[in-house]
């Protein structure tokens, strides 16, 4: 085992990939001389060269479409966008083109092409920095929409990302890159659409994905002082979404909190939710209890900013209603 | 509208080049005639977009295109498909919504691909294909495969940020991306000179990008053109912006009552096909010849039809297959 920040992890999977396979290229603001914004393409540049990690002009909507028209074309493009607010100017690229082109073109071609957006806030980076939009993405058929909370995660689904025939938007959390986790030594592939549990436990169940899922970790520290296990299911992949690891710890533990940093109301919560009320319902001793941001904008000031992003103890008044 | 400010072509093209491509034109008018009165007898659903007039831009443009070059064409992209090189079998029966379609079905006149071929489709959105057929040259360029990528757009798309976008990106990569605008003077219900400001030309010349403006009711003039400007691209030249003056004889739509439009505003639907039997003729070729071809296209479109209303609807049982490449677990 080894330590790894989850900046380094993304990294190490963009080298990997583009040195497996030669169609892979970047494109972005920012990503190839200064290393992009984060520092998650910092070196491609010099072992790639120009034409394989491309620094792009403010041009989001033209970006993000270049990746489309260009993986309709024989190359696995991953496009980064800065910050997950800027996507709003690629949504005809994602929407419209990439999500629909296998299908309103009968299946005879596959959009290989990955968005990398950071999304999240905690830093004060103000209400057009700092939004989770995922559930936007996860609506729109032909899309997958994945979050990595740890770094052997954030390798192995960019590697998967990247591989995946589809258009894959690989959302990574701002307040996560720095965080440096135990990761294997080899680091392997981690499949789209396959949930882990983060922690067992036997009495209550939390589903989250990406930073919260530190969250609902501190929280369930919390709670095991009082004897209450707790058990984190970690989704890694939002669409498509590990519908059976959930129930498998809703059978084992009949109570559910769903936790996202995304505003809840309309979120990916409510999808989990209404889903688990349909076929979890007889497993269901408590009512289902989502803890999302409440229904504003993200605040800049500090503590501004902490009335909106869900804290540990958000978490733990929710898992205590539960178990009422 | 007014007429174009012509710069027409005197360069000799091969005679039997030009009835090939005379021959494609009619085709694409007799298809479209064909769809308009498919379309009135309900045969044909939805929206339908016709390029009537325009055609000899669709199929001068291609001449100078290959399989390996790709195109990102419009809403009114019946012409550039069937330029391309479409299947007319396969091209009906997607408009008519049979499971022997392009598409299965599931795009209709808006969305006519064949990747095979290099059509990456008819688009839906304004402007959209511009952009997709950046990232295509971008890719040709990558992967050095020698191709280029063609954007057409109308002059509807002249006011779209990605158009203004792309052309930055192009000329800042030096990309092998030939933009082509079939300024037919109409933006949907608007006339285009209420709606923008600048000239193509003039626009593209800001980036750096050369360009230049031909009458696009010429075969003659844009068949040479391309040839030239796309050898140039293929050659490392960087992107090109090729306007095109030309008409929409039709509505936006078919069915559009065009009350924006007065009677003295319509032109003549002969008029670019006129033109380019008329060069044919002049080129030596006898009508027997010209008629021929002519009488070729007609009897494919019936065909065409008819295998298609033979050919089963699309398939309701695998109506939501095709959404991910694999299995995923909501979608089939």
């Amino acid at each position: 085992m080894a330590e790894m920040r989850i900046g380094k992890a993304l990294n190490q999977a963009l080298i990997d990939a583009m040195a497996e396979d030669e169609t892979v290229i970047l494109l972005g603001e920012d990503v190839a001389e200064a290393g992009g914004p984060f520092g998650v393409t910092r070196g491609l540049l010099e072992k790639f060269g120009p034409l394989r990690v491309r620094d792009t002009p403010i041009s989001e909507a033209s970006i993000a479409s270049a990746g489309v028209g260009a993986a309709l074309t024989g190359l696995k493009p991953v496009v980064e966008i800065m910050f997950m607010d800027f996507t709003t100017l690629a949504m005809d690229a994602l929407v419209n083109q990439a999500a629909k082109a296998r299908f309103m073109f009968g299946g005879q071609v596959s959009v290989p092409l990955v968005l990398r957006t950071p999304h999240g806030g905690g830093l004060s980076a103000g209400p057009q920095h700092s939004q989770c939009l995922e559930a936007w993405f996860a609506h729109i058929p032909g899309l997958k929409v994945v979050c990595p909370s740890c770094a052997a995660d954030a390798y192995g689904l960019l590697r998967s990302a990247i591989a995946d025939p589809d258009p894959v938007v690989f959302v990574e959390n701002k307040a996560l890159y720095a965080r440096k986790d135990e990761v294997p030594d080899t680091l392997t592939a981690v499949p789209i659409g396959v949930a882990r549990v983060a922690r067992p436990g036997r009495d209550v169940t939390v589903v989250s994905y990406g930073a919260m899922v530190a969250v609902a970790e501190t929280a369930a520290q919390e709670l095991a002082e009082t004897g209450i296990e707790v058990e984190i299911v970690d989704l890694r992949t939002i669409q498509p979404w590990d519908e059976g690891a959930v129930l498998t710890s809703l059978e084992k533990t009949h109570r559910l909190v769903i936790l996202h940093e995304a505003v809840e109301a309309f979120g990916v919560g409510a999808e989990i939710a209404a889903r688990m009320a349909d076929i979890g319902f007889d497993e269901l001793d408590a009512p289902i209890v989502r803890v999302g941001a409440p229904f504003m904008p993200v605040p800049f000031a500090t503590g501004l900013e902490a009335v909106y992003r869900p804290d540990a103890q958000r978490v733990v008044a929710a898992l205590r209603k539960v178990m009422e | 509208m007014s007429k174009p400010a012509t710069s027409r072509s005197d360069a000799a093209i091969d005679p039997d080049r030009l009835l090939a491509l005379h021959g494609t034109m009619v085709l694409i008018r007799k298809v479209e005639e064909r769809l308009s009165q498919l379309f009135a007898d309900g045969e044909v659903p939805g929206f339908i977009h016709l390029s009537i007039g325009q055609e000899a831009i669709a199929a001068g443009v291609n001449s100078g295109l290959s399989d390996i070059d790709t195109v990102a064409s419009t809403h009114r992209g019946h012409g550039h498909a069937l330029a391309k090189g479409v299947p007319l079998d396969r091209f009906f029966a997607e408009i008519m919504g049979r499971d022997t379609g392009l598409c299965r079905g599931r795009g209709g006149s808006m969305h006519v691909a064949d990747t095979s071929i290099g059509m990456l489709g008819a688009n839906g959105i304004v402007g959209a294909g511009i952009p997709l057929a950046m990232g295509s040259a971008l890719a040709h360029q990558t992967r050095k495969t020698g191709g280029i990528a063609v954007a057409f757009f109308g002059d509807g798309a002249l006011a779209e940020g990605v158009l203004h976008e792309t052309l930055n990106m192009a000329s800042l990569w030096s990309l092998p991306l030939l933009f082509v605008c079939e300024n037919n003077g109409w933006s949907e219900f608007s006339p285009t000179d209420r709606q923008f400001r600048a000239n193509i030309v003039e626009l593209a010349s800001v980036f750096g990008i050369e360009g230049r403006t031909v009458d696009g009711d010429d075969l003659v003039a844009v068949t040479a053109a391309t040839q030239e400007i796309v050898a140039a691209i293929r050659h490392g030249g960087g992107p090109y912006v090729l306007e095109a003056k030309t008409n929409r004889v039709r509505g936006h739509y078919e069915g559009d009552a065009q009350t924006y439009r007065t009677d003295g505003d319509r032109p003549d639907a002969a008029d670019p096909i006129a033109r380019s039997r008329a060069a044919l003729l002049a080129a030596g070729l006898t009508e027997e010849a010209v008629a021929a071809t002519e009488s070729e296209a007609v009897v494919a479109v019936e065909t065409a039809v008819e295998a298609a209303r033979a050919a089963p609807p699309a398939d309701v049982s695998a109506a939501r297959n095709g959404v991910y490449t694999d299995a995923v677990r909501g979608a089939a």
